[in-house]
C-alpha cells in the first residue's frame, strides 16, 4: 500500500507539473497582447507590459510563474487591476464547491437507487423505462438541459427563482442540472455491478442461510458494488468543474466556471492560466484521493495496477 | 440474432447522416445567407424551421451543423483510433520501457481534466475544426490505447500467437494479422462510445464561445444562439438542441447494441 500511495501521489505531482508547463505555455503563445485593446500609445503598452514582467524571455516567464507558484502566489489579473488570481478563486470557489457538492450527493443517492432498481427488478417497464431515461440523460448534453430548465421551470411555470444565490430554491436548477449526467453514469455503473454481484456465491449463501433480502442487497453487496462508482467520482469532479461554466453562466452563479468563461472572453491570461491550474489540481487531487481509497478498499485494485505497471 | 437497440440506433443515424450530406447540399438556402424581410420566423412550409435573428434559414443551418458535428466526430475517432491502436500494440507487444513509458504518458495525461487544455489549445490554433480535433485528440488515444493494449497482452501468449512467431512472421505481421483482429470488438465499441463524447466536446466548446467561429455553424453555436433568444422563439433553441441529442442518441443505442452483441456472442461460444 505504501509503495502503491507513493507512486500515486508521484503520477499525480507529475501531472500537475505537466498541466502547468503546457497552460503556461499555450497562453503565453496566444495571439495578441491582453493590453491593446485600452486606447493607450505602443509606448505605454510596452510600459505595462514591463511591469507585468511580459517583456522577459519566457523562460525567464516561466521560472518566475513557477517560483511563485510554489508560494502560492497565482499572479495578478490583466484586466481587472487590483485583483489577484488568488482573490478571485477565494470568492467564487466556495459556491462552485457547494453546488458540486451537492450535485455529487443527489447523483450518488439517486443514481444508486435507480441503479439497484433496474438491477433487481422484474418488470420490464420499469428496466427499459430506466434504461430510456439514462440514455436521455446522457445524449442530451448540460448546455441543453440548463436552458430547458431555466425555460420551464423558470419562465413558464415560474416556480423556481431563475438567477443568484439568494436562497435554497435558487440552488435547486443548477445542481439538477448538474447532476443529471452522473445520475445517468451512476446508475449504469452500480446497475452493471450488482447484476455481477447477484450470481456470485456468497449472495447464493446468504440467501441460503435465510437473510431477508434488504439485508443482503443492503449490507453485503451494496458494499461491493460501491467500487466503481468511487472510481467514478475523479472523473465526475472533472465534469463538475467543467459543468460549472455552462451551468453558472446560464444561471448566472458567481462561481469558478462563470468566472473562467468571463476571462476568455476578456482576453484575461494570468486568470484563465491560474483557474485552469487550480481547477487542474482540484481534480488531480481528487483523482488521486478516490483511486488511494480504491486501493486501500480493494487490494485487487492495487495489486493489479502494481503488477501492470511494471 | 435480434438486437433492437443495435438496429434502431443504426437506422436513426442512417437518417440523420441522410440529412446532414442532403439538406445543405440541395437546400435553396446558403447557411450564411441573410434575409432582413424574414427574421425570426416560425415554421412554414418554406422554412421548416423557421429562421433566425439574421433571417437565416434554420432548417439548412441545422443540417449544416449537424454534418459538422458528425465530421469532427468521425475525424477525431479516427485519429485518437489510429493513435491509440499504434501507441497500445507497441506498448501490449514490446512491453519493457515502451510499455512503462506510454502507459505513464496515459497516466499523466488521463489525470488532467481535458476540456481544460482543449479551451487552451483552440484559443491558440484558432476557432476552427482542425482546431478542435486536434485538441480532442491529445487525450482520446488514452482510453483506446488501455484496452488495445489489454486485449494484445490477453492474447499475446496465446498459442496462434506464439505458432505465428515460430513460423518466421514478422512482429508487424503478428500483430497486424493475429492479435489486432481479437482486439476489433472491444476497440469497436471503444471508438462508437468515443464519437458522441467527441461531438459534444465540440458543442461545449462552441457554447462556450470558443469553438467554431462564425457564419459557420455548428449545433453548438445553433445552440447558443438559440439560447440567446430562448425567451422569446424557444424553437431556436429546441431544433439544434433535438438534433444533437438524437444525434448522440443514436450512436449511443449503436454502441450498447454492439457491446450486448459481443457478450451474446461471447456467451453462446
Amino acid at each position: 500500500m505504501a509503495v502503491y500511495t507513493l507512486k500515486r501521489i508521484l503520477t499525480g505531482l507529475l501531472s500537475l507539473f505537466v498541466l502547468v508547463s503546457v497552460a503556461f505555455f499555450l497562453t503565453r503563445l496566444m495571439p495578441g497582447s491582453p493590453f491593446e485593446t485600452g486606447n493607450s500609445s505602443v509606448q505605454v503598452q510596452a510600459e505595462i507590459e514591463a511591469e507585468y514582467g511580459l517583456d522577459q524571455p519566457f523562460l525567464v516567464q516561466y521560472q518566475m510563474y513557477l517560483s511563485n507558484l510554489l508560494r502560492g502566489d497565482l499572479g495578478m489579473s490583466y484586466k481587472k487591476p487590483g485583483t489577484s488570481v488568488t482573490d478571485v478563486i477565494s470568492r467564487a470557489f466556495p459556491v462552485t464547491c457547494k453546488m458540486g457538492g451537492l450535485a455529487v450527493l443527489f447523483s450518488l443517492g439517486l443514481g444508486t437507487i435507480c441503479g439497484v432498481w433496474q438491477a433487481l427488478t422484474r418488470q420490464k417497464a420499469v428496466r427499459n423505462g430506466i434504461f430510456l431515461a439514462t440514455i436521455l440523460g446522457s445524449a442530451i448534453p448540460n448546455f441543453v438541459w440548463a436552458p430547458l430548465l431555466l425555460l420551464v421551470f423558470g419562465l413558464k411555470l415560474k416556480i423556481l427563482p431563475v438567477a443568484g444565490t439568494g436562497n435554497w430554491q435558487n440552488f435547486i436548477l443548477p445542481v439538477l442540472t448538474l447532476a443529471i449526467y452522473p445520475t445517468c453514469v451512476v446508475t449504469r455503473l452500480t446497475r452493471n455491478a450488482f447484476s455481477r454481484e447477484m450470481q456470485k456465491d456468497y449472495v447464493v449463501l446468504a440467501k441460503a442461510k435465510g437473510l431477508g433480502k434488504l439485508w443482503i442487497v443492503c449490507v453485503h453487496v451494496l458494499k461491493n458494488a460501491c467500487i466503481p462508482v468511487l472510481q467514478y467520482m475523479g472523473e465526475a469532479a472533472a465534469f463538475l468543474l467543467t459543468g460549472s461554466f455552462v451551468v453558472e453562466s446560464v444561471f448566472t452563479i458567481p462561481g469558478l466556471g462563470r468566472e473562467f468563461v468571463n476571462s476568455i472572453a476578456n482576453r484575461d491570461y494570468t486568470l484563465i492560466l491560474g483557474l485552469t491550474v487550480f481547477m487542474g489540481a482540484v481534480v488531480i487531487g481528487i483523482h488521486l484521493l478516490t483511486d488511494l481509497l480504491c486501493a486501500f478498499l480493494n487490494p485487487k485494485v492495487r495489486l493489479e495496477l502494481s503488477s501492470g505497471g511494471e | 440474432m435480434k438486437n433492437k437497440m443495435l438496429l434502431t440506433g443504426c437506422g436513426l443515424l442512417a437518417i440523420l447522416f441522410g440529412l446532414a450530406i442532403l439538406v445543405p447540399l440541395c437546400s435553396p438556402y446558403s447557411y450564411s445567407e441573410q434575409n432582413a424581410q424574414l427574421q425570426n420566423l416560425e415554421s412554414c412550409a418554406s422554412h421548416w424551421f423557421g429562421t433566425d435573428k439574421f433571417g437565416r434559414d434554420l432548417f439548412t443551418r441545422v443540417w449544416y451543423g449537424a454534418r459538422l458535428s458528425l465530421q469532427v466526430g468521425l475525424e477525431s475517432a479516427a485519429f485518437c483510433g489510429l493513435a491509440g491502436v499504434v501507441l497500445g500494440a507497441t506498448a501490449g507487444y514490446f512491453g519493457g520501457i515502451v510499455d512503462t513509458f506510454v502507459m505513464r504518458t496515459a497516466d499523466v495525461v488521463n489525470a488532467i481534466p481535458s476540456l481544460l487544455y482543449v479551451i487552451l489549445l483552440t484559443l491558440v490554433l484558432g476557432a476552427n475544426v482542425h482546431g478542435i480535433i486536434l485538441g480532442i485528440c491529445v487525450s482520446g488515444w488514452v482510453e483506446t490505447a488501455r484496452i488495445v493494449r489489454g486485449e494484445i497482452l490477453r492474447s499475446k501468449s496465446s498459442e496462434f500467437a506464439q505458432a505465428a512467431v515460430l513460423s518466421g512472421a514478422s512482429s508487424w505481421r503478428v500483430i497486424w494479422h493475429h492479435l489486432l483482429p481479437n482486439a476489433a470488438g472491444p476497440l469497436l465499441v471503444n471508438l462508437t462510445f468515443f464519437i458522441p463524447k467527441a461531438i459534444l466536446t465540440e458543442a461545449f466548446l462552441s457554447f462556450v464561445g470558443v469553438g467554431i467561429a462564425a457564419p459557420a455553424a455548428s449545433l453548438g453555436t445553433l445552440i447558443l444562439e438559440g439560447r440567446r433568444q430562448m425567451r422569446l422563439y424557444p424553437w431556436q433553441l429546441f431544433y439544434p438542441a433535438a438534433v444533437l441529442g438524437l444525434l448522440v442518441m443514436a450512436i449511443h443505442l449503436i454502441g450498447v447494441g454492439l457491446e450486448k452483441g459481443r457478450h451474446l456472442s461471447a456467451d453462446r461460444a
